[in-house]
């Protein structure tokens, strides 16, 4: 295939199509961010009735307000249960996030395990298995305070590392979501509600602007 | 045109840009990587490959992953300093479009 004809534009063009296309992982689905958006509401959801149907475990998760005090075993007790149910949460969201990706993947005629998808992960790995570490730190010295604002920061900066493999607007969500987690250390009692945002509201409003960005076309 | 000769020759394939676009942004990458990427059929894209290690642009590995072949190619320093300045070139025949 000889081109006799120099076109310099479009060869340039092509050239940067094929360093983004064999550098960066861009079959990350829209979808896949509004499943887990919407797979962490559900949970959040669930922890909140939890929460509230034993009111002083519920009361516990506000160290300020110590004339309330629950026993050491119903404590333990729910706290284990939250931990299962995040699990499950992480879970279902992946799982979503799999299919949804898969599927683009096929459409779009990419092989989903290659080298750039193998970067991407190990890229997300490294700052979320950290994270995963500290919040478990957290949780077994009896610091389940610090648990949002870990997830959120770390998570966000898994984003952030990541997005050099795959589309450069994860990153913005990115640093969002570790700006909410630095909000979260300051303000005590909120958890709950900006994991909620973090992990809900933000991956289905960055899943949706994705999908209409890339994946509707 | 003096910038036009500046342009090398061996760029004149889009296929043989195409090896070198992505071996600029990868470490190494391997031939079925390569074949997916550039759509392109296993002898041409062989062919290709051989011209650009004939110029000591490219540097192959062979080894393997259980009992498959795997050969990884990876970019020489001259190639990465013929693909930049031929890439310099075309951009100056941009700007003096422009």
């Amino acid at each position: 295939m000889q081109d006799d004809k120099v076109e310099p534009l479009q060869t340039l063009k092509d050239i940067h199509g094929i360093m983004e296309r064999s550098s960066r992982f861009l079959s990350l689905s829209g979808w896949s961010g509004v499943w887990a958006g919407g797979t962490a509401l559900i949970g959040a959801a669930i922890a909140k009735m939890w929460l509230q149907q034993i009111p002083s475990t519920y009361r516990m998760a506000y160290p300020n307000n110590q004339s309330f005090a629950a026993t050491e075993g119903e404590y333990k007790h729910i706290l284990l249960k939250l931990v299962f149910l995040a699990l499950g949460v992480l879970l279902v969201a992946l799982a979503g996030g799999y299919y949804f990706t898969k599927r683009k993947a096929i459409r779009d005629g990419i092989p989903l395990w290659n080298g750039t998808s193998k970067r991407m992960l190990v890229e997300l790995a490294i700052p979320l298995a950290t994270g995963g570490v500290f919040a478990f730190a957290f949780l077994w010295h009896g610091l389940e305070l610090y648990i949002a604002p870990i997830c959120l920061t770390f998570y966000g900066m898994a984003l952030i590392n990541g997005s050099k493999y795959t589309l450069s607007d994860i990153k913005y969500l990115g640093i969002a979501e570790v700006v909410l987690g630095c909000i979260c250390l300051f303000i005590r009692g909120y958890g709950l509600v900006l994991w909620t945002i973090g992990f809900g509201v933000l991956h289905i409003l960055y899943g949706i602007i994705m999908w209409k960005k890339y994946d509707s076309k | 045109m003096q910038v036009i000769e500046q342009l090398n020759k061996l760029f004149d394939s889009r296929i043989r840009i195409g090896i070198m676009s992505a071996l600029m942004v990868n470490e190494t990458i391997n031939f079925n990587e390569l074949k997916t990427l550039l759509d392109v059929t296993d002898g041409n894209l062989a062919t290709h490959l051989k011209t650009l290690e004939e110029n000591n642009y490219i540097k192959v590995q062979k080894g393997f992953i259980g009992k498959k072949t795997n050969t990884t190619y990876t970019i020489t320093k001259v190639g990465e300093t013929a693909f930049k300045s031929h890439l310099k070139a075309l951009e100056k025949i941009i700007s003096g479009l422009g």
